[in-house]
C-alpha cells in the first residue's frame, strides 16, 4: 500500500508494503546463508588468517620487520591508518549530517554505512597500536595513567594524544548511535522468530516494545546524537590532519590540512560505501531499497568532495610556490617530478580526474561504472596519504640522509590483515544483522497522506 | 503482578488514520494506555498529549560534566601535578586542551544521554516486555486501552468507538 506523491519520486521502488520491508530485510537474517555468502566469508577469513602471520611476526620481532628507515619513520602504517579512518567517515556522515539535513534517502544505506564506519575505525586503530612496538604497554602511552616510562602523565600538547581521544570517542559514539538504531529492528526479528533465535534477538532488542513514548525518546536521542556526531566526525579527521600539520615538515606544515582531510575522508568513505552497497544490494536482492537514485545521489557527493580535494591539491602547490619557502617548494616539486612521481600522478588521476566523469548522467547512473570508479577513488585516496607521508619524509632537510621507502612482506601482510578483518566483520554483520534500517525505511515509505486528505 | 489486566486493542493500518483515531478516541473520554507502532509516527506524541522529552537537558548536563572533567584533568596533570616544558609552551597551554575537552564533552553527553534513555525506557537485555500484538513491530499500529482505567465505560462502548475511528481489527488481550 505504497502511496506515492505526484511531486516526489518514491525513495523505495517496487510498490513495497510495510510487511514487504520487514520480510525482505529479515529473510537475510532468518534464512540459511547462501553459497555466495559462504564463499565471500571464507575468502575474507582466509585473508585474515594469512595476514595474521605478518601481524604476529611484527609483534614478535618488532616493527623492524617493516620497511621503515631512519629517514622514513612513518610509511605504510600511518598511510593505512589515515586511509581506514577516512573510510570510516561516511557512515556517521550519512546517518548524522544527512539526518540533520533531512535527507530521507539516507534511511536505506545508513545501517550498512555505520557498520562500515565501525569496522573501518577498528582497522585504523590497529596501526598506531601495532606501531607502538610493545602494544601491551600502550595504555601507559595513550591514556592518562601515571607511569615512569617517560613523563609522569601523557602529553596533552601532542596531537597524537588528541587522536587517541578523538578516535576512541568517535568509535564509541558511532557504536552507540548504530546500536540504538538496531534495537527496533532486532525487536522486529524477535517478534517473527521462535526458539533460540527469539531469545538471542530478544536480548539484543533490549525489550523494545515500540511504545509511542519510547519512540518519542528514541527520536529525541537520535537527533541529539546526530547533533553531537556531526561536529565529532569533522573533528576526527581534523585532528588526524593535525598529526601532520602541527609538525615542521615541508609538505605537512600547512593550514589547509583540516578541511582538505575532511573532504578527502568523505570522498573515500562514500566510495567505499558504494563499493559495499553495490555488492550487498546484488547479493541480498535489495535493488528496490538501494535504487539507482541512491547511487546517483552518492555519486553527486563524490563529485563535490572530489572537486574540493582537487582544489586543495592545486592550492597546496600554489601556496608552496607563493610562500617563497625553498624547502616547501622543493617538497612539492619533488612530489610531482621526484622518484615518487608515479604515486603523485596516480593520486591526481584517481582523485581529481576520475570523479569528474560523474558529471555525465549516464556514468553516474551506471552500476558498473560506479563500482569501478569507487574502487579507483579508494586506490587514489590510499596514494594521497602515501604521497603526503612518504614523499614529505624521504627527502628531508639533510640531503645526506635522503632515502627511499620499500615495503617489506610484513608491511603488505599487516595491511592484508586489516582487509581480512574488515570484510570478515562486514560479512558477519550482513548475515546476522538487518542490513537495512527497517523502521526508518517504513517511515519514509509514504510520500503523501492521500488516505485521509482525499 | 497480583491480578490480571485486560486490554482492548485497536489495530490500525495507516499512520494518518491512526493520528486522527487517537484524537477521536481521546475526545470521547477514553483513556489510551499506549500506542505501539512499527516506526516513529510523527505527531503521535502530540495527539497523545505527551510532554516533550527532557533528554536534551540530560545530554547538556552530561556534556558540561565532560568539559569540566577534561579541563580539570588536563590543567591538574600539565600545570600542577607534573609541570614540564614541552616545545617551549606554557604549562597551562589552554588552546592545546580544547581538542580533548571537545571530545570528552561529546563522549559524556552521548553516553550519559543514552544511559538515561535506557533507564527511563526500561531498555535492558534481560527486559521482558509486554507484547500486545507481534505485528506492532511489522506493519500494524496497535492502540491499547486498559479496561481498569476506563471502568466508567462499557467494554462494548469502547469497541464501538474504536471501530468508528477506523480500526481494522479490535482484539482483547489479557496479561497475568
Amino acid at each position: 500500500m505504497q502511496v506515492t506523491s505526484s511531486v516526489r519520486q518514491p525513495l523505495i521502488t517496487g510498490g513495497k508494503t510495510y510487511h514487504d520491508v520487514t520480510h525482505d530485510v529479515s529473510r537475510q537474517v532468518e534464512g540459511k546463508p547462501s553459497m555466495l555468502w559462504f564463499l565471500a566469508f571464507l575468502t575474507a577469513a582466509g585473508v585474515l588468517a594469512l595476514g595474521s602471520i605478518a601481524l604476529i611476526a611484527t609483534l614478535w620481532e618488532g616493527i623492524g620487520m617493516w620497511g621503515l628507515n631512519k629517514t622514513v619513520g612513518w610509511a605504510w602504517d600511518i598511510t593505512n591508518f589515515v586511509w581506514w579512518v577516512g573510510i570510516g567517515h561516511a557512515g556517521t556522515l550519512i546517518s548524522a549530517v544527512l539526518l540533520l539535513f533531512r535527507q530521507k534517502w539516507r534511511t536505506s544505506i545508513n545501517r550498512a554505512a555505520e557498520a562500515m564506519t565501525i569496522f573501518a575505525v577498528i582497522c585504523a586503530a590497529m596501526f598506531p597500536v601495532i606501531h607502538m612496538g610493545r602494544p601491551w604497554l600502550g595504555a601507559y602511552w595513550a591514556l592518562p595513567l601515571p607511569n615512569t616510562f617517560g613523563s609522569l602523565w601523557v602529553n596533552f600538547n601532542s596531537p597524537l594524544l588528541w587522536d587517541v581521544f578523538a578516535i576512541s570517542t568517535y568509535f564509541s559514539v558511532s557504536l552507540v548511535f548504530w546500536y540504538i538504531g538496531l534495537i527496533p529492528d532486532f525487536a522486529t526479528i524477535r517478534d517473527r522468530a521462535t526458539g533460540l533465535r527469539k531469545t538471542i534477538y530478544g536480548a539484543l532488542s533490549f525489550g523494545w516494545d515500540g511504545a509511542a513514548k519510547t519512540w518519542m525518546r528514541y527520536e529525541s536521542v537520535s537527533l541529539i546524537l546526530a547533533g553531537l556526531a556531526t561536529p565529532l566526525v569533522l573533528s576526527v579527521h581534523t585532528i588526524v590532519s593535525f598529526d601532520f600539520a602541527t609538525s615542521v615538515i615541508p609538505g605537512w606544515h600547512t593550514t589547509i590540512f583540516p578541511p582538505y582531510f575532511v573532504a578527502g575522508a568523505i570522498f573515500s568513505g562514500f566510495a567505499m560505501v558504494l563499493t559495499l552497497m553495490i555488492i550487498t544490494r546484488k547479493v541480498f536482492k535489495l535493488e528496490d531499497y538501494i535504487t539507482i537514485g541512491h547511487i546517483e545521489l552518492m555519486n553527486i557527493v563524490i563529485i563535490i568532495t572530489g572537486s574540493i580535494v582537487g582544489i586543495a591539491y592545486i592550492t597546496e602547490f600554489f601556496i608552496a610556490w607563493y610562500s617563497g619557502v625553498e624547502a616547501e617548494q622543493y617538497a612539492f616539486i619533488n612530489r610531482a617530478t621526484g622518484p615518487y612521481w608515479w604515486a603523485y600522478w596516480s593520486m591526481m588521476t584517481c582523485n581529481v580526474i576520475s570523479p569528474q566523469l560523474f558529471w555525465i548522467k549516464k556514468i553516474r547512473t551506471s552500476i558498473i561504472a560506479t563500482f569501478i570508479l569507487s574502487l579507483v577513488v579508494n586506490i587514489g585516496m590510499w596514494f594521497e596519504r602515501f604521497v603526503i607521508i612518504v614523499t614529505s619524509l624521504h627527502r628531508d632537510y639533510l640531503p645526506s640522509s635522503w632515502a627511499m621507502f620499500y615495503p617489506t612482506w610484513a608491511d603488505v601482510g599487516v595491511y592484508l590483515f586489516t582487509f581480512g578483518l574488515f570484510f570478515t566483520l562486514f560479512f558477519l554483520f550482513a548475515k546476522f544483522f538487518p542490513v537495512i534500517n527497517m523502521a526508518e525505511v517504513k517511515s519514509v515509505l509514504k510520500s503523501s497522506s492521500e488516505k485521509v486528505h482525499k | 503482578m497480583e491480578k490480571d489486566t485486560h486490554f482492548i486493542l485497536g489495530v490500525y493500518d495507516d499512520e494518518d488514520v491512526l493520528l486522527q483515531a487517537v484524537e477521536k478516541v481521546r475526545s470521547t473520554g477514553v483513556k489510551i494506555h499506549e500506542v505501539f507502532t512499527p516506526y516513529p509516527v510523527h505527531g503521535l506524541e502530540d495527539v497523545l498529549g505527551y510532554k516533550r522529552s527532557r533528554l536534551p537537558i540530560a545530554a547538556f548536563l552530561f556534556g558540561i560534566l565532560g568539559t569540566s572533567l577534561a579541563m580539570t584533568m588536563q590543567f591538574y596533570m600539565m600545570r600542577f601535578d607534573w609541570p614540564m616544558i614541552i616545545g617551549g609552551k606554557d604549562y597551562a597551554a589552554f588552546p592545546d586542551f580544547i581538542p580533548v575537552g571537545f571530545e570528552m564533552t561529546v563522549l559524556l553527553a552521548a553516553f550519559g544521554m543514552v544511559g538515561v534513555f535506557m533507564i527511563s525506557s526500561n531498555l535492558k537485555p534481560w527486559a521482558q516486555p509486554r507484547i500486545f500484538d507481534e505485528r506492532s513491530s511489522d506493519d500494524k499500529h496497535i492502540m491499547a486501552i486498559d479496561l481498569a482505567n476506563n471502568s466508567t465505560m462499557e467494554e462494548e462502548k469502547i469497541r464501538e468507538i474504536l471501530a468508528s475511528s477506523g480500526a481494522t481489527e479490535i482484539n482483547k488481550k489479557s496479561f497475568e
